[in-house]
């Protein structure tokens, strides 16, 4: 048995389900007494604060905190208790952004984003925009949870749809840590049903890519190493196959930093996530590009400060009043968390940036 | 007064062996990263066989170093250990062996 909890911080009324009380510990402590430099002190020192954001090129739409899993380290704070739910108003102004924006990429994220009940309508007015790259972000879980899921590959496939899954490990015992008994398993078993119709097969246009984020309280290894070695072990233990595995840093918030804290590791994540800092990595995180959309409409500079409840700074504010042209060229609002985009070779929902 | 020989924290200062002598120390580190690349081994089997040295030479900072360095490429627990036994076995080998110097003594001594 994994000692995975069954309920999200905010149903265990943890602090940590507060973003404030986040954001305090991580502003307080080694970075309040000088031991670590703050991300503004750090990013100052090539001259990058302010951070600004650019041309808009992927827009993050987050439809619901709700998800089937309750997987350790998830930024989200996801789970099946979590009430969060775009409703169908708020996808009808996020369309009108949709059919206009300048972005290149559509990004649909959650929790679990097929368990919002409008989900399926959402997915089929979006498409119609016809919007480059079409990412959805599937647990693959989701897809053996329960019989009305079952025909979400085909679905998907109608729609022409990126999928983006994360994948911890390739061994069983990994990636159950993490993510909860028994999803390994139904994880492979997803991934199969995804190539049987042609997902991820070499030359295939029906993209599935893999997210891997590390188990504990380390730092992802070399994107393309881990790559090779995703892919072999895939293919010669179950078959299976895919394009591209994205290494993402787990971000120090949420569940993983109730992780860090409960397991004594906050520290020295913390200096392990400043020691690799890397400067080259700081104009391409994905802030620079990205927008975020809460499930309730409001925008963030990313699905972390969306958690954080870190706003934009811009007058610009919700879905309602967007304007694409206003939001450009607005400072990004930072904290130590983004120490975490700029890791090493850096880390955004895309994987690595330098 | 440090009251311990080793403190984990001060691997985090191993850079700084070069302040008090910068051309050996910036020597040894660029030495020390390029075995460390790619090369006939993969960055991965180096990093095994650095963690069953670490266990052999008992150096408390390369064990916590090398196992996380394996964390991070992806090696299992399964795999440390058994690198580990490769180590134990080379160690408690080495001992043994030279039972036979024991045993040539004895003979020569008291055949
Ligand atoms: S990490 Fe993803 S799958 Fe896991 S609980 Fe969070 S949203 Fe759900
Ligand atoms: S956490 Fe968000 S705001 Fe901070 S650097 Fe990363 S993408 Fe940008």
């Amino acid at each position: 048995m994994t000692n995975i909890k069954t309920q999200s911080l905010h149903k265990r009324k943890s602090n940590l389900a507060q973003s404030n009380k986040q954001l305090e510990i991580l502003s307080y402590g080694i970075f309040q007494n000088g031991e670590l430099p703050t991300f503004k002190d750090k990013i100052s020192e090539t001259n990058q604060f302010p951070l600004k954001a650019k041309k808009l090129e992927i827009l993050q739409i987050n439809v619901g905190y709700m998800c089937n899993q309750v997987c350790e380290h998830c930024h989200v704070d996801a789970g099946p208790d979590r009430q969060e739910i775009m409703t169908r108003e708020t996808m009808l102004q996020c369309l009108n952004v949709i059919k206009s924006t300048g972005a290149h990429t559509l990004d649909l994220t959650g929790g679990a984003p097929e368990m919002n009940p409008n989900f399926r309508w959402f997915v089929e007015e979006a498409a119609k925009a016809g919007i480059k790259d079409f990412i959805v972000r599937s647990n693959l879980t989701i897809i053996r949870a329960n019989k009305k899921y079952h025909d979400l590959p085909e679905f998907f496939k109608k729609h022409n749809v990126h999928i983006v899954s994360s994948m911890p490990h390739w061994t069983r015992g990994k990636t159950d840590k993490q993510r909860g008994d028994g999803v390994f398993d139904k994880s492979i078993q997803a991934l199969k049903d995804l190539n049987a119709i042609g997902y991820g097969m070499p030359n295939s246009s029906l993209k599935l890519d893999l997210v891997y984020n590390p188990s504990g309280a380390f730092l992802p290894g070399n994107q393309a190493a881990m790559e090779k070695d995703f892919k072999k072990a895939l293919l010669e233990d179950f078959g299976i196959q895919f394009h591209n595995l994205f290494a993402i840093t787990n971000l120090p918030i949420s569940r993983f930093l109730d992780y860090l804290i409960a397991s004594d590791n906050y520290e020295d994540y913390m200096y392990q996530l400043v020691d690799a800092y890397n400067p080259s990595a700081v104009s391409n995180v994905m802030c620079t590009n990205t927008l975020s959309v809460s499930w309730d409409g409001y925008l963030f500079d990313c699905d972390f400060n969306q958690m954080l409840a870190l706003p934009v700074n811009s007058k610009v504010k919700h879905i309602s009043e967007y304007n694409e042209a206003l939001l450009e060229n607005r400072n990004i609002v930072i904290s130590q968390h983004c120490y975490g985009c700029t890791a090493g070779a850096g880390s955004s929902c895309q994987g690595t940036v330098a | 007064m440090q009251k311990t020989y080793y403190d984990p924290a001060d691997l985090r200062k191993f850079g700084k062996i070069t302040e008090w002598n910068e051309e050996l120390g910036n020597k040894f580190f660029e030495y020390y990263g390029k075995v460390f690349e790619e090369g006939a081994l993969t960055a991965r089997e180096k990093s095994l066989i650095a963690l069953a040295v670490a266990h052999t030479e008992q150096c408390p900072y390369c064990i916590d170093a090398y196992t996380k360095d394996g964390l991070q490429r992806g090696v299992t627990k399964e795999e440390m250990m058994e690198a580990i036994h490769v180590g134990a076995a080379i160690k408690s080998g080495a001992t043994l062996v030279h039972g036979v110097q024991m045993m040539n003594k004895v003979n020569k001594l008291d055949g």
